[in-house]
């Protein structure tokens, strides 16, 4: 039986590596982009919430996979070496809000997140000295914790593909066909692919995946931007800070990134319809971000600490609680669609939630494979090692002695090891940006003037064509537009 | 552990002048550079304005330097390329030795030396740190990586090209741009006046009909996968953006060329004091750290430099103190701390012993004219038909007149209409 997944972001990469646990499946994770997790996955806070903010009355399935999530990802960061960290979080309670408060005491409670606790300010001080002034109390949940997105997913790939999933990046699907009731495979910008179940992960545009099996929802793009600091930056809250969060959102987050850089987001702006790729940055957004979070902690970093801004674009579902369902008209089709927040936190439940679903609604008898293995090692980074551990690295291979990228310290051997792995997975392009992700170079406060060149370098070289056509981060976004007399030549148009 | 008499940290135009003269004075200088080569940013400077006052002679950046490298290799100075200093420590029981930490090919190398010359250069301001907001595209390039692309590496960014800044290095690289036949659509500067020397204002922007737009800045990026255009607006006095006053120029390609910023980290991960004007280390007239004892800076990671000549000077001037140092061990300073005053941007340095000459470079906040500069405590003055700030000023105090400070807590400059 061939199950499909569209769209490798965390909820798909989620449900690929679930899926490669089987025996009797064959997996295919399809991704419109050149490489995995470049959707909502890429541009979010990172925060494995505990799950005291979700309402079961209103969103069951929320509140339900939100705390499962995050006690899974405890195990699955362990077993597929993503570096994670619990430092807590506190929710600032300001005067006149303390009622509030015990709502989110009784959520707690009630979904079953250990450690929730309203503490007053002396403590809340105690635990994080550089929350507000203003706050006279906190909501404090020990189990909070930070990971980075695209690690998580570009892990759960490689654990997914190593177990025989097979990834097709550059893969846009047009439309699930359907025959005699059932999902028969995909029309894709590379050809109609048979496949028995369909899981429609794709993220913003799943409704439109959705819809052409005839279901009629629409996911609302809402626009959050961050700030990101250097990792240099100080003051840095070792705590993760939020105020009470509202309908639309969270709110604001002040939070240390797991890589250790100051993140300060998201806004959030309901786009309209047709901006679901409006991933851009605006004054206004970032004037909101640094004012809100000053609203958080008595003092921010100075604002020429500021290293980049970005923005993701999240689904968010028509009522709010998210859309999963296992179809039996058209059997085999599954809808994962509108994972909002906090979807990154449940991913691993959602994964198996889903699997539940289909064991039941398409009554499968599946098999966990004996060669399954769960476990998968990042890339060997030579910053933050001992010495010891670094000199028997250079020994082995002197490529690990040769800084590529001076500002996070990453070697020639870990971007080639990055490009190693962009290849085993599967992908068809290499981009400049894939490797960023990978081996944090081009990710520290120099952005890349200083290594960008000399990593397009390498990648030329191993991909054997002209520097100018090393890909940036699609297949259309060359490097540079020829050699350096292309234009005098006047073979490409000024 | 291995032990040299000065540590290096980057092989750039100021490590390898202070190295020479470290080698001719008759010590063991080791330089580190974490490029494939000596030489540092020049190397792919192929414009000439290199070397009028330090060799008498106009250089390209690329020849300027082989100069150099060809001095350093007859006199046999020690360099290690592709090695990174990953980490300085000042261990007490060590003292007056400072272990310097170094990735390489070779190994995860120990090294110590009582002095360290820190030459580390600086980075380019990137278009985040300058509030361009939009999408994340293909497209931007800062004005020396675009040069390294073109001139080191021989490929051509793009064919419709924005510079946003009007810094030296923005305005060599509209020029580069312009002749290798791609369009500069302008140079939008933010200032109402330009960030460049007057001479490459004429030699690259006037003499190539490159338009300059002054008073106005680049907030936002626009196109879907690589840029296709930049909107500017107009700023008032404040620098804030005046609404309405938004154009949009069609380009492919910006190049981001908005000023340097001392490449300090591994400094500040020392606890060293930083000057927020400069955004470099505070020094005294040793150009030695005054928080860090036997820690030297020159060039761009001390102060951002307009010439390689200062440059060099710079380096020459750490050699001269470490072999001070070297030689006659470390002594008590008491120091004068410099004030700034009106229209006074920077000072460097920011401490004086007044122990000797001392040559003081600096830099004003905006351009005045028929102006003195008043060094008050000292009852000073120099005349300037003109003062920019995109040119630094250098001035040589005389032991003599310094004696005078001795003892006295600050020096004050100002910049005074005559």
């Amino acid at each position: 039986m061939r199950i499909l997944i569209v769209g490798a972001g965390i909820v798909g990469a989620s449900i690929a590596r679930i899926a490669s646990m089987y025996r009797s499946l064959e997996v295919y994770l399809l991704d419109r982009e050149v490489d995995v997790g470049w959707g909502a996955s890429k541009a979010n806070t990172g925060i494995l919430h505990p799950g005291h903010e979700e309402d079961p009355s209103l969103y069951p399935l929320r509140a339900k996979l939100c705390v499962e999530g995050n006690r899974l990802w405890r195990i699955w960061a362990r077993d597929l070496d993503i570096p994670v960290k619990f430092p807590g979080e506190l929710m600032l309670i300001f005067e006149g809000y303390e009622n509030e408060a015990r709502g989110y005491i009784d959520l707690a409670r009630v979904n079953g997140v250990p450690g929730v606790r309203l503490i007053y300010r002396d403590e809340a001080e105690r635990l994080e000295p550089l929350i507000s002034r203003e706050a006279v109390a906190a909501v404090w949940a020990p189990t909070a914790g930070v990971i980075s997105p695209m690690d998580a997913v570009i892990a759960l790939v490689e654990n997914a593909v190593s177990n025989g999933v097979k990834l097709l990046t550059e893969t846009e699907v047009r439309r699930v066909v359907v025959s005699d009731g059932r999902v028969s495979g995909v029309e894709t910008s590379i050809g109609f692919i048979e496949a028995d179940i369909v899981v429609n992960a794709a993220g913003i545009h799943a409704d439109e995946v959705a819809r052409t099996i005839g279901l009629d929802y629409r996911l609302k793009p809402r626009k959050g931007e961050y700030i990101l600091f250097d990792s240099f930056a100080d003051p840095k809250p070792r705590r993760i800070i939020h105020p009470t969060p509202t309908p639309i959102s969270k709110g604001v987050y002040v939070v240390e990134t797991v890589d250790g850089n100051l993140l300060i987001g998201p806004t959030a702006e309901d786009l309209p319809y047709h901006f679901k790729d409006d991933t851009s940055t605006s004054i206004e957004g970032l004037s909101r971000l640094l004012s809100e979070a000053s609203k958080l902690v008595e003092k921010l970093p100075p604002r020429d600490r500021i290293v980049k801004f970005f923005a993701g674009v999240r689904p968010e579902p028509p009522h709010g609680d998210w859309i999963i369902e296992a179809y039996t008209d058209p059997w085999g089709f599954v809808d994962v669609a509108g994972i909002r927040s906090p979807g990154l936190t449940a991913a691993p439940a959602i994964a198996l939630h889903v699997f539940d679903l289909i064991r039941e609604k398409y009554d499968l008898k599946l098999e966990v494979k004996s060669s399954w293995d769960p476990r998968r090692k990042g890339i060997a980074r030579i910053k933050d090692k001992p010495p010891s551990y670094v000199k028997k690295l250079i020994e082995k291979d002197s490529r690990y002695g040769s800084i590529v990228c001076w500002c996070n310290v990453v070697s020639e051997a870990e971007i080639l090891e990055a490009l190693r792995r962009m290849k085993s997975i599967g992908l068809k392009t290499i981009t400049l940006d894939g490797v960023k992700f990978r081996s944090k170079a081009m990710y520290g406060f120099c952005q890349g003037s200083f290594c960008r060149a000399k990593i397009a370098f390498l990648i030329s070289k191993i991909e054997g064509i002209p520097l100018w056509k090393v890909k940036i981060n699609s297949v259309e976004t060359n490097l540079g537009i020829g050699d350096v007399k292309c234009l005098l030549r006047g073979e490409v148009d000024g | 552990m291995v032990r040299y008499d000065a540590i290096i940290v980057g092989g750039g135009p100021a490590g390898l002048s202070a190295a020479l003269n470290l080698k001719m004075n008759g010590f063991n200088p080791l330089v580190i550079e974490s490029g494939d080569r000596i030489g540092g940013v020049p190397i792919q400077c192929i414009h000439t304005g290199f070397g009028l006052h330090y060799l008498g002679e106009d250089l390209t950046g690329t020849e300027f330097i082989y100069r150099l490298i060809e001095r350093v290799e007859d006199q046999g100075v020690e360099y290690k390329v592709r090695s990174h200093v990953f980490r300085v420590r000042y261990p007490r029981t060590k003292y007056p030795y400072k272990i310097v930490e170094v990735l390489s090919p070779e190994g995860f190398l120990e090294l110590e030396a009582p002095a360290i010359v820190y030459t580390a250069g600086a980075r380019e301001k990137t278009i985040f740190e300058i509030g361009v907001t939009g999408r994340r595209l293909s497209g931007v390039y800062t004005a020396g990586e675009a040069q390294a692309y073109m001139d080191v590496y021989g490929i051509l960014p793009g064919s419709r090209v924005v510079i946003v800044g009007s810094g030296d290095v923005g305005l060599i690289m509209a020029r580069r741009f312009a002749l290798e036949g791609a369009s500069v659509e302008a140079v939008v500067e933010m200032m109402p006046w330009p960030g460049g020397l007057t001479r490459n204002i004429v030699q690259c922007l006037l003499d190539y009909d490159i338009p300059l737009l002054l008073g106005r800045m680049v907030v936002r990026l626009e196109g879907k996968r690589r840029v296709e255009g930049v909107i500017t607006v107009r700023v008032d006095e404040d620098m804030k953006p005046i609404p309405g006053s938004e154009e949009f120029i069609e380009c492919d390609t910006v190049v981001v060329s908005a000023g340097l910023t001392p490449n300090i980290r591994l400094l500040e991960e020392l606890g060293l004091a930083v000057d927020p004007s400069t955004r470099g280390p505070v020094v005294d007239d040793y150009l030695e750290s005054i928080t860090h004892q036997g820690l030297f800076i020159a060039g761009n990671a001390l102060v951002v430099n307009d010439l390689v000549d200062y440059v060099v000077e710079q380096g020459e001037s750490t050699a001269e103190s470490v072999s001070m140092l070297l030689s006659e061990g470390v002594k008590p300073r008491s120091y004068t701390r410099i004030v700034r005053g009106d229209n006074v941007r920077f000072i460097v340095p920011q401490y004086l012993s007044c122990e000797r000459d001392a040559v003081i470079y600096m830099r004003v906040m905006k351009p005045e004219y028929d102006v003195k500069l008043c060094f008050k405590e000292l009852s000073l003055e120099f005349r300037y038909p003109v003062v920019r700030p995109s040119e630094m000023l250098r001035l040589k105090l005389s032991r003599r007149d310094l004696d005078k400070l001795k003892g006295s807590g600050s020096l004050t400059v100002e910049v005074k209409r005559v």
